[in-house]
C-alpha cells in the first residue's frame, strides 16, 4: 500500500485558490449563458478514495443525476465533471437555450445544450488552472452521462484502481431558476505528484521566493 | 502617520501575493491580515485601518457582505473587492458599496489603480 502523497498546507491553500479562480471565471461565463447570477461555494479539496468521492455526492443527492464529463491530459491528468440532479436538467437547457422554446424543442436540444454548458464551465476552469500553472492541458470532447456518483468517478473503465484520488468540488446554484449542482474534479495519484511539483513552482513564482537566488 | 491596509482572504497564499504587490507599490504602508469576515471586523474595530482589500469567495460571509458591514461604519474607507468572478451582479453590488473591483489573480498592475486612488483620497482627507 502506497502512502498517500499529501499536499502541504500552503500547497493545499494554493490549489484551492487556483480552483477558486478557475471556477469563478467559469461562473462568470455561465452567468452570461443563462442571464442570471450564479452563486458558488468555497471549493473543497481533499485526498480521498474514489469510493468516498462517489459517496460524498450520493449522500447529498437521492435521485438520478446528469453529468457532463471532460477528461484532461497533460502534466497532470484527470476528469472534470459538471453534475446536477436530473430533475434540473431541462431547466438548465431552458436557461441556456431560451424560454421561448417549447417542450419538444427543449427536449430535442437537451444533450447539445448540456454539452455546450459543460464545455464552457469545465474548459474555462481547466484552462485558467493550466495557464496559472504554465502547463498546457489537452481536453477531451465533453460527454453527457447519466447515473450516480459511482459511474461518474471511475477514471478507467476497468476499475482496478482502488487508490486515493484528489477530489475537488464546488456547489453552484443559479438564482431565479431552480438549478443547482456541482463542479467536480478528480485526479489519480501519479497526477497528484506532478501537480504537487507544479503547485510548488507556482507558489515560488507568485510569492517571489526564488528572487533571492536570481539576478534581476 | 502610517497608512495601514487590511488584507482579507481565506487563502494564505493570496494574502502573501497581495502583500508582495502592496510592498512593491507602497513600501511605506503597513499591513494587517485576516482570514475571514469576522476576524476582519475585529481587526477594524481595534482601529487604525485605513484601506481594506477583500476577497469575494470566503467561508462564512463573502467579501461583498463584509464590504457592506465595513461601509456602514466607515463611509470613506477605500475598499477593494478582489475576485475572478466578474459577474455583472457582483460588479454592480461592489459599485453600489463604492468598492473597487480588482481582478484575481492579483498583480501589481491590477492593484496599482486602486492604491493610487486610495493614497489620493487619504491625502485629501489629511
Amino acid at each position: 500500500m502506497i502512502v498517500p502523497l499529501v499536499l502541504s498546507e500552503l500547497e493545499h491553500d494554493a490549489l484551492t485558490e487556483l480552483v477558486n479562480i478557475g471556477v469563478s471565471r467559469s461562473a462568470a461565463s455561465l452567468r452570461n449563458m443563462v442571464g442570471e447570477q450564479v452563486t458558488l461555494s468555497v471549493p473543497s479539496v481533499d485526498v480521498v478514495s474514489r469510493k468516498a468521492a462517489a459517496t460524498l455526492i450520493r449522500q447529498r443527492e437521492s435521485g438520478e443525476m446528469v453529468a457532463v464529463r471532460q477528461d484532461f491530459e497533460g502534466a497532470f491528468s484527470g476528469r472534470a465533471l459538471l453534475i446536477f440532479p436530473e430533475t434540473n436538467s431541462l431547466a438548465l437547457v431552458r436557461a441556456v437555450a431560451g424560454d421561448e422554446l417549447d417542450e419538444s424543442e427543449i427536449a430535442a436540444m437537451e444533450s447539445e445544450a448540456l454539452t455546450e454548458t459543460g464545455n464552457v464551465v469545465l474548459n474555462g476552469c481547466l484552462a485558467t488552472m493550466a495557464n496559472m500553472l504554465k502547463r498546457p492541458l489537452d481536453m477531451s470532447l465533453p460527454q453527457v452521462i447519466r447515473g450516480d456518483g459511482d459511474l461518474f468517478f471511475e477514471l478507467s473503465e476497468h476499475a482496478e484502481d482502488q487508490g486515493v484520488v484528489l477530489f475537488l468540488y464546488i456547489n453552484f446554484s443559479i438564482s431565479g431558476r431552480a438549478i443547482r449542482g456541482y463542479i467536480a474534479m478528480l485526479m489519480d495519484l501519479p497526477s497528484l505528484e506532478a501537480l504537487k511539483a507544479l503547485i510548488g513552482e507556482f507558489i515560488e513564482r507568485v510569492t517571489g521566493a526564488d528572487d533571492l537566488g536570481q539576478l534581476g | 502617520m502610517t497608512t495601514t491596509v487590511l488584507i482579507v482572504d481565506d487563502s494564505k497564499l493570496a494574502r502573501i501575493v497581495v502583500g508582495k504587490a502592496l510592498s512593491a507599490l507602497q513600501p511605506e504602508w503597513a499591513r494587517r491580515e485576516a482570514a475571514n469576515a469576522d476576524d476582519a471586523l475585529a481587526v477594524i474595530a481595534e482601529g487604525g485601518i485605513d484601506v481594506a482589500i477583500l476577497d469575494f469567495n470566503m467561508p462564512g460571509r463573502n467579501g461583498l457582505e463584509l464590504a457592506g458591514d465595513i461601509r456602514s461604519a466607515h463611509p470613506d474607507m477605500p475598499i477593494a473587492l478582489a475576485t475572478a468572478n466578474v459577474q455583472d451582479e457582483i460588479i454592480a453590488q461592489a459599485r453600489a458599496l463604492n468598492a473597487t473591483f480588482i481582478p484575481k489573480p492579483i498583480t501589481e498592475e491590477g492593484l496599482k489603480g486602486f492604491l493610487s486612488g486610495a493614497a489620493l483620497k487619504l491625502r485629501q482627507r489629511g
